[in-house]
């Protein structure tokens, strides 16, 4: 009767907001990963037309002729969106549950300690989501043109943020600040969720963050802002 | 000093509750918080009113009984119990908020005063060990290295006040139920029941309605016994091993 318990507790467990954090935690590294690729890929811009466009056509044939053509970014894709829907699905049953577990509000509320990353996590989340959407519509689709349309992504990107469609840039700006906000608490947050943090390592895990974030921001600001201070053309 | 309270007042588990004014004057700033609202109190009663409820017991820091928000803050401008918090943390002519813990695990049973039987709950589902009484074993019978008695020490300080429910964003109880984890995971005694602890008393945790931890760490910047951020990380890492484990018992 003990051991039926256990397993059943067990099962039930898996359901826990610890559970849920741990399949954020995972998802979320998946994504800091792929974030740091794709910086790598668009700093590539200032090597040139060339080596930019193909830096994107070599994604397509990588693991050719073991994978089909697109194979290996097709697979990208698939994890990647898996993913942003086990984060977001996350998100949204522990959002829930928090806002359940106070049905009613404070009068006055004062926070003692927290950042404004960390209390930005849902509605920036929310926000970063809402991007992507664009971010593919505009750069990968070519669906949204600002500045005209083109089958080279070099031209896409320089088309898109030239200084006339400076608004574009303006909601690029706001949406990777608010990723590296995003990181920077999530990297701390998911170490903590994995069971990494102790008192000891706190520096170090928030410096590692930090840094992270901070080379994930510059990195991903870095084109856009040559493109509009015309040092790429 | 002549202190403005803004007061939770709530006549019992039904009633939809309001903020209420009061002026109390002459007070002393070597007062205590809980004083501060006796002297409060004894006025209400002679004007035949209904004196303000709040949970208190030994006064003293270490039973875990009185706790209320103030200004927004759980116990308070200074990290201690509402006990220990002095009315000379306030300035004269000061408006002062006061409310109850804020949780639906913690339901309001009259004006501040809360009901917290959902730790107990927590506590119930495995937050003990199962050894046989008799006399007291001798104290060197079980060796405990000192860095593990003083980490499981650390954390068994924890009094149950709530405060971390109360200042968490999400209403999480996850550092009270880390520090009890962490309490009995991190000695001898705690070793054989320890899987099936965490996943116990996460679930009755959860079952209870509080939320998840998103380590802000708001509840161990306002918890009175500085129990620490990092015992949350180690009932993560219990539980996700736990989980892992395929041992029935």
């Amino acid at each position: 009767m003990a051991n039926s318990t256990l397993t059943k507790q067990r099962s039930e467990a898996r359901r826990s907001s610890v559970a849920l954090k741990s399949a954020m935690a995972v998802t979320g590294a998946i994504l800091v990963l792929f974030l740091i690729a794709h910086m790598y890929g668009n700093l590539n811009v200032f090597a040139g037309q060339e080596t930019f466009d193909n830096y994107s056509h070599h994604l397509r044939e990588l693991g050719e002729p073991m994978l089909p053509h697109e194979g290996f970014l097709w697979i990208m894709r698939v994890v990647l969106l898996a993913a942003i829907l086990i984060h977001i699905y996350s998100a949204a049953v522990l959002t829930a549950r928090a806002r359940k577990a106070r049905p009613v509000r404070y009068v006055k509320h004062k926070s003692v300690q927290q950042t404004y990353a960390s209390r930005t996590m849902r509605w920036g989340g929310v926000i970063i989501a809402l991007y992507v959407v664009f971010h593919i519509l505009h750069l990968t689709t070519n669906t949204i043109a600002p500045g005209g349309k083109s089958d080279s992504p070099y031209e896409r990107l320089v088309n898109g943020f030239a200084p006339e469609y400076w608004y574009v840039t303006l909601i690029y700006v706001a949406a990777v600040v608010l990723v590296g906000m995003h990181v920077r608490h999530g990297i701390w947050s998911a170490c903590a969720t994995l069971g990494l943090n102790r008192e000891g390592r706190r520096r170090t895990i928030n410096a590692i963050a930090i840094a992270i974030a901070a080379v994930i921001t510059v990195g991903f600001l870095l084109p856009p802002f040559s493109v509009l201070l015309g040092l790429v053309g | 000093m002549n202190i403005t309270l803004r007061v939770w007042r709530q006549k019992g588990k039904a009633d939809e509750g309001r903020m209420v004014t009061y002026k109390v004057e002459d007070v002393s700033p070597d007062m205590s918080f809980l004083e501060m609202l006796d002297v409060l109190n004894e006025k209400l009663t002679l004007a035949g009113e209904d004196p303000v409820a709040f949970d208190h017991d030994c006064r003293e820091g270490i039973c875990g009984a009185c706790g209320v928000v103030i200004n927004g803050v759980a116990h308070g401008p200074e990290t201690t119990t509402t006990c220990q918090l002095h009315m000379r943390s306030f300035s004269d002519g000061d408006e002062i908020t006061i409310e109850p813990w804020r949780a639906g695990a913690f339901p309001v049973v009259k004006d501040l005063v809360v009901d917290r039987g959902s730790f107990d709950r927590i506590i119930q589902a495995g937050g003990y060990i199962s050894a046989p009484t008799g006399t007291a074993p001798d104290a060197h019978a079980t060796p405990v290295p000192k860095a593990d008695a003083d980490r499981a020490f650390d954390a068994a300080t924890c009094i149950g006040c709530g405060a971390c429910v109360a200042a968490c964003p999400n209403a999480s109880g996850m550092l009270f139920t880390a520090a009890k984890v962490t309490h009995l995971g991190s000695l001898p005694q705690g070793q054989p029941e320890r899987e099936a602890r965490v996943i116990k008393m996460i679930n009755q945790h959860d079952e209870e309605g509080f939320g998840g931890c998103t380590n802000i760490g708001e509840c161990a910047a306002v918890c009175p016994k500085g129990i620490p951020l990092d015992t949350i990380a180690q009932l993560n890492r219990d539980l996700l091993g736990s989980l892992a484990s395929s041992k029935a018992e």
